[in-house]
């Protein structure tokens, strides 16, 4: 970790106006991810600006649905009645991640923005296209075992949003309100706002360095109260998913109205998966109707030496999810 | 009235008092105060800090190393690389029995022969400077295309002959194994693999070096052995040893990682000669796992065959291990199939391959574990494949006798064990046949395994120095892992002069105390409670000497041979009545204190010093008896209950028994809680602990403990452990067996199993994802 200044912003416009004259400084939220990165120098950082005082705060219903602020905490975000009532994947993707301590430090919007879990990305060591642009991707011959199955390009296969919380948000479709240094606020969807690895996997997500999460607005739905997030991993707590579900279902008199299906751990990004969702719509809520969308959400995945696993993984994943659900 | 006339016709162990008790943990409060100092957080006046930068490269040299920003940073000492630190007096390879793993010592040239390796150390005045400048040193390197493992193709296997630096053959033949094999009615091979594990231990390796002349220096180690550490370090920087003193009064965990002379020690020492400042080094996690060895990465193919009821005939044993470019290291897995069981006919053969790795080194049960894996997966299906109850088929090879060595048991509890076990956990109501229990969508398997572990003959000295008013301090250089050395002990001087335990102080960890053996290969409760057994004894003879010399004495005039001495009161033999407590007769002499020291035996020694070479046991009339004396080794047994998520893939443990014969207990809580964390330790090299070793880099991908998994709560259901009585007379005074390894023998094999009885697969190489299991269940059972 090298030296670094660091300020209190107090209100956004100083956070924003500092981050848009000092290109090499960084917000910092609850510090999770970034210090971790700065301590193995994946990331350096010579300024860090504090956001944790900004009003980004508070949990409730408006009109466009359950608006979250970006520096509300995971384990409080997890715990709230409304959250877990009306949103229960999302309770369950908060609740199901880390480890306590590292929930109660840990904000939304940082969550949104953890960087991959790809060894080769998290050591210097090793020569890595995400880390340092045209150096090579060792995960293509090498430990590639958590790594994406969907997305992935020859640059890059790494699961790029290792996470739980924004599979979630993908699946009920959040929108992010971003704020610039002009002061401008703009609404991105979760499924617009991560980038595909293509041949820059170093541009993770459309995020203007001058912008901050504000915000993340879920809508309300039948499917979301009815959703539910599911996820595999080799040790029963405190450790990143093999593979997850986001899954939400309208049903009605047996028949699936709406449906609404994410998948981690398998892409390059939180992987929705529309064409499921479609084979879903106006079928009897059967295993079999589940099982043939889990055919589809897979379609087109390419595995490697450690990964194949994932295919059969996640559809059963998805599977029993939506089972799960449709009772 | 030493130990031997004590000693030598009885035939049961010391009686005792607080020994066995569930004696919460003396250095608890301590602990949980903060108040306990482990090695890097001692603090000596001008302390300056050290970092070590390594190698990002595997194999191939170093072709610069630019310190010129990193020189810049504020506080910064010294930046040594291979050019500039002064060397050591000898090199390990230089010295004729260097003991410890590895025998090459990086910053020495040029060459790089593993990733992780050191190439520089900062020193300066604060940690964080250290740590920046470290990453600021830029090294270029000619890298060549290193050898990752054992299965890498360019690796070539060969036959060490020897494996562990000389100390044990890579070939053992015990009768006719391949024939007995070919003729055997059941046959049975199979081939099993074992990740790369890492110790892990919560606290770091850390030095703290502090010169205190030219000639004499104090070194702060975390080390499960500080009479290792010095004799390495005197060896290695040609002082003579008293002038080196080691210290190591806590230990955060070790599991073996601690027990071995690593670089970073010798490379903090001689940079705080160079400094003229005491320098202390902390590994970072990153570098706990390419710094202080592993369990390597190995694969075993176990042919055994059987007679149609179930009777080994034959065991057939090979073993693939990488090792490193200059030692021939390799767990010896065969020990515990040679001895486990009733078998005439045996082999093992170990093949190494040389990789760009360091040296590996002993893990936890090194050999029993990964051993008994293999075994106790065998067994397992032997029984299935001839409708044999996994416990039966263990009871008709029961050995009753070792059969590696002829000898008979000194004791042996596994019988017990087998019935105690199956009764805690409910065995009888296990259903045989494979796939066939269901809770929810779970499929749920119940699996057995044995456990052993041998008792390695050991030696130490102890000093007790007992006070006319009423308190004693005891003392001996051996080391607590954290495990409760120092609450055992203070039982046993409790016992031994009849004491409370909190008038009791005793002191470890510092080579300027008696020497005793370190943590490791189960032997330090045994050999220090025995040699505080004889440090008493010699107080015991003298306060004896005074009272019958004491006319106020009750004993006047008595023969110091007819005086027993038992909990602290010395009495005639022949009437008990007829005698006072060591500290009556002690103050009268108005003497303020009493020292005593004596050198205690563990194991064979023991034996041999009081029951003679071939005396060995009068009712022990096996005509295959080959030598004198006894096998000695723990037993037990492990009980599991898995719930397997058949379209998942996960395996989760949800019920655990183990039941064990380890002599006597010194403490039951604290017993207890280490047998608990062996089935732990043992659950995680079964369903988790793999490093990923990259196959082009030869480095590791997962080197933090994120990456690398080990058990948490949630992963371990209530664990379940007793202890059967069990008294050896031959082993120790005391009877002590020693317990750090046993719990963990046989854990990964009797997950194996249950999962096998969940599912009807077997799952043969650790650990057992939930990527092995969803493939595993892919295909037909
Ligand atoms: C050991 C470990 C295990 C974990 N396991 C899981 C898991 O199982 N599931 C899971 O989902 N996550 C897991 N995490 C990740 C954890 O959830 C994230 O580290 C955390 O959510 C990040 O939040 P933070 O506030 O600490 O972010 P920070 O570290 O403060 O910031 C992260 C990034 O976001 C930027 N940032 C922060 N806030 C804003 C904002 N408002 N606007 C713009 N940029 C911002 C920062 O500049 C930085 O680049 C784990 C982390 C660790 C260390
Ligand atoms: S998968 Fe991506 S992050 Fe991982 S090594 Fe390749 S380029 Fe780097």
């Amino acid at each position: 970790m090298n030296n670094f200044s660091y300020i209190q912003a107090e209100k956004p416009k100083d956070a924003t106006a500092a981050k848009r004259d000092d290109k090499s400084a960084a917000f910092i939220a609850g510090g999770t991810t970034l210090l971790d990165l700065m301590k193995s120098n994946v990331e350096n950082h010579d300024q860090l600006i504090d956001v944790n005082l900004l009003p980004f705060r508070g949990i409730e219903m408006t009109k466009d649905g359950l608006r979250i602020g970006a520096l509300e905490r995971m384990s409080d975000v997890g715990a709230h009645p409304l959250v877990a009532q009306q949103f229960p994947a999302v309770a369950e993707s908060l609740l199901l991640a880390a480890s306590a301590q590292l929930r109660n430090m840990a904000s939304i919007g940082g969550n949104v923005l953890q960087r991959t879990r790809c060894g080769y990305f998290r050591d210097t060591a090793f020569p890595c296209n995400k880390r340092e642009p045209g150096t090579g991707c060792p995960a293509l011959e090498g430990d590639n075992r958590n790594l994406a199955i969907l997305g992935t390009s020859e640059t890059c296969i790494a699961t790029s949003y290792p996470g739980d919380l924004s599979v979630a948000l993908t699946a009920l479709d959040a929108v992010l309100t971003l704020e610039n240094s002009k002061g401008k606020q703009r609404q991105v969807p979760i499924t617009k706002f991560y980038l595909l690895p293509g041949t820059t996997p170093q541009r993770e997500t459309v995020l203007e360095s001058d912008e901050l999460i504000v915000a993340v607005t879920i809508p309300q739905t039948a499917a979301a109260r009815k959703s539910k997030y599911l996820k595999v991993r080799d040790r029963s707590s405190y450790a990143y998913a093999l593979v997850s579900a986001a899954v939400g279902l309208e049903v009605q008199g047996g028949t699936v109205r709406a449906a609404r299906v994410a998948l981690g751990g398998v892409g390059t990004q939180p992987w929705r998966c529309f064409e499921a969702e479609k084979a879903l719509v106006g079928k009897p809520a059967t295993e079999a109707t589940f099982r043939a969308a889990a055919e589809l959400a897979l379609r087109g995945a390419k595995p490697r030496e450690h990964n194949a696993y994932k295919i059969e993984m996640a559809k059963n994943t998805l599977v029993r999810a939506l089972s799960e659900v449709a009772v | 009235m030493d130990m031997t006339s004590n000693t030598s016709n009885q035939k049961e162990n010391a009686p005792t008092n607080v020994v066995g008790k569930p004696l919460d943990r003396v250095d608890g409060p301590a602990k949980v105060t903060g108040a306990a100092r482990y090695s890097a957080e001692i603090n000596v006046p001008g302390t300056v800090y050290g970092v070590l930068k390594s190698s990002t490269i595997a194999k191939g040299r170093i072709t610069g190393i630019d310190t010129s920003r990193a020189a810049k940073e504020p506080g910064i000492i010294n930046i040594f690389t291979h050019e500039n630190l002064p060397k050591p007096a000898k090199t390990p390879k230089q010295i004729e029995k260097w003991r410890a793993a590895q025998s090459y010592l990086p910053m020495q040239d040029n060459q790089i022969q593993y990733a992780g390796q050191p190439v520089a150390l900062v020193v300066a005045a604060t940690l964080e400077a250290a740590t920046q400048a470290a990453a600021l040193i830029k090294v270029t390197y000619q890298a060549e295309t290193p050898i990752d493992s054992y299965h890498d193709p360019k690796a070539e296997l060969f036959d060490p002959q020897k494996i562990q630096q000389g100390k044990k053959d890579a070939h053992v033949v015990r009768g006719n194994p391949q024939q007995a094999y070919d003729g055997a009615a059941v046959k049975h091979e199979a081939t099993y693999v074992h990740a790369i594990n890492h110790h892990s231990p919560m606290e770091p390796a850390a030095t703290l070096a502090v010169w205190e002349g030219a000639d004499k220096l104090t070194v702060y180690e975390a080390s499960q052995n500080v009479t290792m550490h010095q004799g390495a370090l005197a060896d290695l920087l040609g002082m003579p040893r008293e002038q080196i003193r080691v210290v190591t009064k806590y230990i955060g965990g070790g599991f073996g990682c601690k027990g071995s002379f690593w670089p970073h020690t010798i490379l903090t020492v001689l940079a705080a000669k160079a400094v003229n400042r005491p320098v202390k080094l902390a590994l970072t996690r990153p570098q706990m796992f390419t710094g202080v060895g592993h369990r390597e990465d190995q694969e075993q193919t176990l042919k055994m065959g059987a007679t149609a009821d179930g009777k080994l005939v034959s065991i057939v044993h090979t073993k693939k291990a990488t090792t490193s470019p200059w030692d021939n290291y390799t767990e010896s897995n065969g020990k515990v199939m040679d001895m486990l069981y009733a078998c005439e006919n045996y082999s093992t053969v170990y093949e190494l391959a040389r990789a760009n790795v360091m040296t590996s080194v002993w893990m936890r049960a090194p050999g029993e574990a990964p051993g008994s894996f293999a075994l106790e997966s065998s067994m397992d299906d032997l029984a299935n494949q001839l409708n044999i109850d996994p416990m039966e088929i263990r009871l008709r090879n029961y050995a009753d006798y070792d059969h590696s060595n002829g000898k008979p048991w000194s004791s042996k509890s596994l019988k017990q064990c087998y019935t105690r076990g199956a009764e805690l956990f409910g065995w009888s109501k296990r259903n045989p046949k494979p796939g066939q229990t269901r809770r929810g969508r779970m499929l749920v398997g119940h699996g057995m395994a044995s456990a052993t572990y041998p008792v390695h003959s050991s030696q130490g000295t102890a000093r007790v120095r007992l006070f006319a008013d009423g308190h004693a301090v005891v003392e001996a250089g051996a080391t607590d892992l954290g495990t409760g050395t120092y609450t055992v002990m203070t039982q046993v001087s409790a016992d031994a002069l009849g004491l409370p335990p909190e008038k009791i102080r005793f002191e470890l960890g510092d080579t300027r105390l008696p020497t005793a053996p370190g943590s490791g290969g189960s032997v330090a409760a045994g050999t220090v409670a025995s040699s505080i057994m004889a440090a008493a004894q010699d107080v015991w003879d003298k306060v004896v000497k005074m009272a019958v010399a004491d006319k106020k004495s009750p004993l006047y005039k008595a023969k110091p041979t007819d005086v027993k001495v038992e909990l602290g009161r010395m009495f005639l033999s022949k009437d008990p009545k007829k005698g006072e407590t060591l500290l009556a007769a002690l103050g009268r002499s108005g003497q303020p204190d009493i020292e005593g020291s004596g050198t205690g035996k563990y194991g064979a020694g023991y034996e041999e010093k009081n029951f003679g070479q071939n005396g060995a046991d009068p009712n022990n009339d096996n005509k295959e008896k080959k030598t004198g004396g006894h096998s000695m080794h723990s037993f037990g047994a492990h009980f599991c209950e898995v719930e397997v998520d058949p379209d998942l893939g996960t395996i989760r443990v949800t019920r655990w028994v183990g039941v064990h014969g380890a002599g006597t207990v010194l403490n039951l809580k604290t017993a207890t809680s280490q047998m608990t964390g062996g089935a732990i330790y043992g659950i995680g090299a079964a369903l988790m602990e793999d490093t990923f070793r990259d196959p082009n880099f030869a480095h590791y991908t997962n080197a933090d403990l994120a990456g690398y998994h080990i058990p948490v709560n949630a992963d371990i259901p209530n664990i379940q452990v007793e202890f059967v009585p069990e008294s050896d007379p031959y082993i120790n005074y005391l009877g002590v067996k020693g317990i750090g390894e046993l719990g963990m023998v046989g854990v990964a094999a009797a997950v194996g199993n249950a999962v096998f009885n969940a599912t009807g697969r077997r799952l043969r190489s650790l650990p057992m994802t939930p990527d092995k299991m969803l493939e595993a269940m892919r295909m037909p059972a």
